[in-house]
């Protein structure tokens, strides 16, 4: 039997997946086994296959995905820390024929950017918010979030989070989904190949609403941080399997059909 | 010349007006005593009919200047308005928008602080409007209405000067300027601009990345402290260049001046006045009205000062601006300042009391 060798599996006939144009050559600055790459790459893929590339200004938040437009290959504008619905607003009230979404963590969409975040659901602005929540702030070091679960360590609730000294963690994407303003609100994950293909199914979903002129679509990805939470990419995987999903069920929370 | 539309109008209105027939694409506001005349003015008159351009009720002063963040960044025609607490609110965005260069325009119907403080007018954010107000090096270009007119004349003016440089431009104005109404004759309408025009005129701006081009970034982040070194030296000689070209000020009565007043906004319209009471009294008294704050007419001062037996600012504040008038005649002769504080207008007459007793006889 003939070796096959890299020239024959690289022939455009066996070509069944290739990385998006909409992702640019530049490295990432995530972490190995971090959910940024993924729901980074699924976004761009969409935009691809909806051929919006050339009319979509993404808008980029402080955190861990400050960065997010050294990697997408869109015109992107980067804002202050927790106000991207309102850049956003802005874009789509001044350019309604364009594509706009926000990409948030959860310092940024549920702590310092609270006020933009509900407004902007509540205006129903027609715009998508892709929401990252990995219960953790990962650019500053692991401090706690507003999200970060009851009894769960992090830099600043070192000996977990007690919630009657520090609070509870804050369930906004179930909070938007009360807002008559939003379309579409929905939590997936990227932790399996089936569930990037859910949740790339759902900003698919996100961005026709959009291009029907439909109202504000709410995609939360539920993300690990393994840095953070001082795990191995698999280990911080299997954590949020077991801790995560339970305080934040997966699944489709809010669906407006016309 | 061709007839201008007169008519009288509140300073806020006659800015709010004024805004559509500049072209405005965006306003994006908060209410605040003493200015909310302005978005009441523009969502009475429906200017998304008028001209399609939007205004937007947002719910902080925060999301306001944000919003004005990202209109700037699609190469929009953009403001907003507030007053002394919410532009304190706004300096964080302002920051933003000077670091990444965005071309934007700025109300400040300026009340009397520190805190809530008072509804009433007052000048004391000249500190806050000339040296930077948020953090980071960097400058506004900062014009000081001192009528009704000015306030019209200054909101085509001023989206000129911020696309010219791609730098915020503040209005300084006050509660008084802003509420006492004046004939103003009205620019005409001037058409807001195309995208054709905003892909032509603003290559940088957010629109979409199309194939031609690389995509745009519009971003005050550098990471690496050189290229933010590089950054910081290339605004620093863009404000140089706004101090070369764009000084604006109004001498009256300087020619044969003994003494001159420096005053700017309501200050001004006061002591001209006061003025005109010295001169009666045959007190050689001239006024030198800076127009831009930023930059401050430093080279008519110093002028002034190899002539002249002294200065007083009169400022509706404990003094700010009158380190800059020291600055700019470097302490060559006396420099003196009157003002009342929180919210209180002083009167001509005290101004000539004050000239007579801290200047002439002092």
């Amino acid at each position: 039997m003939d070796t096959v060798t890299k020239d024959d599996i690289r022939k455009p006939e066996n070509l069944i997946y290739k990385r998006t144009n909409l992702l640019t050559d530049k490295t990432m600055s995530y972490c190995p086994g971090c959910g940024h790459g993924t729901t980074h790459r699924i976004i761009m893929e969409v935009l691809e296959e909806m051929g919006i590339q050339e009319k979509t200004i993404g808008i980029a938040p402080v955190g861990c995905s400050v960065l997010a437009y050294e990697f997408m290959n869109i015109d992107m504008q980067q804002a202050a820390h927790g106000r991207a619905p309102a850049l956003a607003t802005a874009v789509k009230r001044l350019m309604p024929e364009k594509f706009v979404f926000t990409y948030q963590g959860d310092g940024d969409l549920a702590a310092i950017g609270t006020a933009e975040t509900i407004h902007a659901c509540n205006r129903g602005e027609n715009i998508v918010i892709i929401f990252i929540n990995n219960g953790i702030y990962g650019m500053t070091g692991g401090q706690m979030a507003p999200t970060t679960l009851p009894n769960m360590k992090s830099s600043t609730s070192p000996y977990g989070r007690d919630v009657k000294l520090m609070g509870n963690p804050l369930k906004i994407t179930e909070l938007v989904a009360q807002l008559p303003g939003t379309l579409y609100v929905t939590r997936q994950a990227v932790h399996t190949p089936a569930a990037v293909r859910r949740t790339k199914k759902a900003i698919r979903k996100a961005f026709e609403n959009q291009k029907l002129n439909k109202g504000l679509s709410f995609v939360e990805v539920v993300s690990n941080c393994n840095s953070g939470w001082k795990m191995t990419p698999n280990q911080a995987n299997e954590w949020m399997v077991e801790n995560m999903f339970p305080f934040y069920p997966l699944g489709d929370i809010k669906v407006n059909e016309d | 010349m061709s007839m201008k539309e007169l008519r009288l109008m509140k300073g806020n209105e006659a800015f709010a007006e004024a805004a559509i027939r500049a072209g405005a694409d965006g306003y994006f506001g908060y209410p605040i005593t003493p200015q909310s005349e302005v978005m009441e003015y523009l969502m009475a008159q429906k200017p998304h009919e008028r001209t399609g351009m939007v205004v937007l009720q947002a719910e902080s002063e925060i999301a306001a200047i944000n919003m004005v963040y990202a209109g700037a960044s699609c190469g929009k025609r953009v403001l907003t308005s507030s007053s002394s607490p919410g532009i304190s609110l706004k300096q964080e965005g302002i920051s933003y928008i000077a670091g990444a260069e965005l071309p934007c325009v700025i109300l400040n119907a300026v009340r009397g602080g520190p805190g809530l403080g008072t509804i009433q007018p007052s000048q004391s954010d000249y500190f806050q409007s000339t040296k930077g107000g948020g953090h980071g090096d960097y400058r506004l270009i900062v014009l000081a209405p001192s009528s009704v007119q000015e306030m019209s004349d200054f909101a085509s003016l001023s989206f000129d000067l911020a696309f010219k440089y791609r730098n915020p431009v503040l209005i300084l104005s006050d509660g008084a300027i802003g509420q006492m109404m004046e004939k103003v004759y009205l620019d005409d309408q001037r058409p807001r601009f195309t995208e054709e025009e905003i892909i032509k005129n603003t290559p940088w701006a957010t629109t979409g990345k199309t194939a031609n081009r690389e995509r745009n970034i519009i971003t005050s982040l550098n990471l690496d402290s050189h290229v933010q070194e590089e950054h910081n030296i290339h605004l620093q000689a863009k404000y140089r260049e706004i101090e070369k070209n764009e000084v604006r000020y109004e001498a009256l009565h300087c020619e044969d001046a003994e003494y001159v007043i420096v005053a700017y906004g309501s200050g001004a319209r006061l002591s001209q006045k006061a003025v005109d009471i010295a001169r009666a009294k045959g007190i050689k008294v001239g006024l030198l009205r800076p127009i831009t704050l930023f930059p401050f007419p430093k080279a008519p001062l110093a002028e002034l000062a190899g002539r002249v037996k002294g200065f007083m600012t009169v400022e509706m504040s404990a003094g700010q601006m009158i380190e800059d008038v020291k600055l700019a005649i470097e302490c060559k002769v006396k420099v003196e300042h009157f003002g009342r504080m929180g919210g209180i207008i002083p009167s001509p007459q005290e101004i000539v009391d004050a000239l007579e007793s801290k200047l002439i006889g002092g």
